[in-house]
């Protein structure tokens, strides 16, 4: 590392990890109560596993997000964090508002609205938390000796997520326009400025991975943040074909959400077109899977799987299937996960001074991971592609399809065991590196 | 060849151009001429319900109007597939609620609070939702 208050990224990064590993306990409970095996649900009911499992994604992303934010900004802006000791307090607010919210969950204190389950209260510690780390994180840049691109569109993205949260914080007498303004914040969330976050932490990368000139990259990151809001914007239409709204969107949400591919197609080209023209041979190779595994599969399970289900026309048969978590799961996990360890795997050597590039454990966390969430999408996406035609096509009841799909659950959960290994893997990898230390402080030449 | 300064401008200028049109179809399709959901027959009652369907997250298991967790049936028609009884027997069930040995929650709701949540159902139920409806729910209605 080159700024010793880089270092705050190490327990953001640390909290990530804690989440995550939380967070696939509680897919097991829902992927066991789907094959019956229920036994925990007098204590976490199948609506409090599902609650916590989505929180606790957003919020082990949002955690890596800020800790790439803290790695990321100092070295582009050339300047130390304005107050590392305010990024602490943000890091210990944020982590009890997280179990707070938890907690709540199991005892049935919750707003009842998908994704943006917290209750109102906690609502306002969000913002106060989100704008202390975008005070940071601005000042550090505006008072840096530089101000790059990649730095820009990184906090853009994150001004915006935190000002796209606001909307989702109005009350409505009408489910359709609670759902309609809850798209702002998910959709807009995780098809638009979620992706300039991501943009900017994968040009980051590829400069310091490839070597390709930041001028270069630096122009290709604004044409494809370019395309994800053209496409994304007015593509959030595709939420509002069947809730209620006007017909208008069929047209709109058809037509610009199938341009969304394009922005991921462009991500994924981009990535394999910097790495090759690189010259440059880093050593963490492992930084280098997770990125260019990132760009690739974001644009199969965001891009590629969100187009299968995104036109009107076969929309009206798999909205509110489990076509949806098919597309979901890759989505998420391309697009953000898999981005996250990889700024996690680039900068834990820098932090640590440990510089354990190319473990076997390593490895095996990324091709385990990856078979398995691929296996998890099949099953998936066979269970939801069977419930639309038995469900929708011949009109049985919910239940009987329901109890003729299980065996793709116990496909599910073996594929999530295979995931869940390759996981641990990575986090015993992130233990063995140990905490940082300035003694990994790094000559600057700047 | 495209310059740096350009993609800047096609970033900028395709976002701002985007984010208005979409302002405009939301004040567009949210306008008073253009209501699909019968807003003004939104009651106390049905705002009742709805806080219940909320303070309960019901669609961390059902879905409505296609959304939720799809563990659970979709609740659109479920008052016109079902009928008032059938619902109010399971929102006011003491026990677990079972059928095909998937459990719901007991909340035991009081008849009040039953009452409020199936004037909830019955609005949405009326709801055009583009053709949708007539997919989701097998009994329903031909329109």
């Amino acid at each position: 590392m080159k700024y010793k208050s880089q270092k705050v990224a190490y327990w953001f990064f640390a909290l990530s990890m804690l989440l995550l590993v939380l967070q696939l306990t509680y897919g097991f409970i829902m992927g066991f109560a789907r094959i019956g095996m229920d036994g925990l649900h007098e204590f976490i009911p199948f609506n409090t596993a599902r609650a916590v499992h989505t929180n606790l994604l957003v919020v082990w992303l949002l955690s890596g997000f800020m800790g790439a934010a803290y790695y990321i900004i100092p070295e582009e802006s050339q300047n130390e964090l304005v107050s590392v000791k305010l990024a602490y307090t943000q890091l210990i607010t944020l982590a009890i508002v997280g179990v707070a919210a938890i907690v709540g969950y199991h005892l049935n204190y919750w707003e009842g609205r998908k994704f943006l389950e917290i209750p109102r209260p906690l609502d306002f510690l969000v913002v106060v938390n989100v704008l202390t780390f975008l005070g940071l994180i601005l000042l550090t840049l505006f008072k840096g000796k530089r101000k790059t691109t990649t730095a820009l569109v990184l906090s853009m993205g994150l001004l915006f997520a935190a000002l796209l949260y606001l909307p989702g914080m109005i009350t409505f007498d009408s489910q359709v326009y609670d759902s309609f303004f809850r798209w702002w914040v998910v959709h807009l969330w995780v098809e638009g400025v979620w992706e300039l976050i991501m943009g900017g932490i994968l040009s980051f990368l590829l400069i310091k991975l490839t070597g390709v000139d930041r001028e270069v990259i630096e122009k290709w990151l604004y044409v494809i943040v370019g395309l994800t809001f053209l496409s994304g914007i007015l593509g959030t239409g595709h939420h509002y074909y069947y809730i209620g709204v006007n017909k208008i969107w069929l047209i709109v949400g058809g037509i610009f959400s199938s341009l969304e591919p394009l922005a991921f197609l462009g991500m994924a080209l981009f990535a394999v077109n910097m790495y090759r023209k690189g010259e440059k041979k880093h050593p963490n190779t492992l930084a280098l899977y997770w990125t260019l595994g990132s760009a690739i599969m974001s644009f199969v399970g965001a891009g590629l799987l969100g187009f299968a289900h995104t036109i009107p026309q076969t929309n009206i048969y798999t909205h509110g299937t489990l076509v949806t978590a098919m597309h979901g799961h890759l989505a998420f996990w391309g697009a953000y996960a898999m981005i996250v360890l990889a700024i996690i795997s680039y900068s834990l050597p820098n932090l640590t001074g440990r510089k354990l590039f190319n473990s076997t454990s390593g490895r095996l966390a990324f091709w385990l991971s990856n078979i398995g969430i691929l296996g998890m999408t099949v099953a998936f996406g066979v269970a939801g592609v069977v419930q639309v035609y038995l469900e929708r096509k011949m009109k049985m009841d919910f239940m009987e399809v329901q109890n003729e799909i299980q065996i793709h659950f116990v496909v599910l959960i073996i594929c999530a065991t295979l995931f869940t290994i390759g996981i641990l893997y990575y986090v015993a990898d992130f233990i063995k590196h140990g905490t940082p230390t300035d003694e990994a402080l790094e000559t600057r030449n700047n | 060849m495209l310059s740096k300064k350009q993609a800047r401008a096609f970033f900028l200028g395709g976002t701002l151009v985007t984010f208005l049109i979409f302002i405009g179809l939301t004040v567009y399709s949210l306008s008073k001429s253009q209501d699909q959901a019968h807003s003004e027959n939104i009651t106390e009652q049905v705002v009742r319900g709805k806080m219940l369907w909320e303070s309960n997250n019901c669609m961390g298991c059902h879905t409505i109007l296609g959304e939720g967790a799809y563990y659970a049936p979709e609740l659109t028609k479920v008052v016109e597939r079902r009928g008032e009884g059938y619902v109010k027997s399971v929102l006011m069930s003491p026990v677990p609620w079972a059928p095909h040995g998937r459990k719901m929650v007991a909340y035991g709701f009081s008849e009040d609070e039953a009452k409020d949540l199936i004037a909830f159902f019955k609005w949405i139920g009326n709801i055009d939702l583009n053709g949708f409806d007539r997919v989701v729910s097998p009994l329903a209605k031909e329109k």
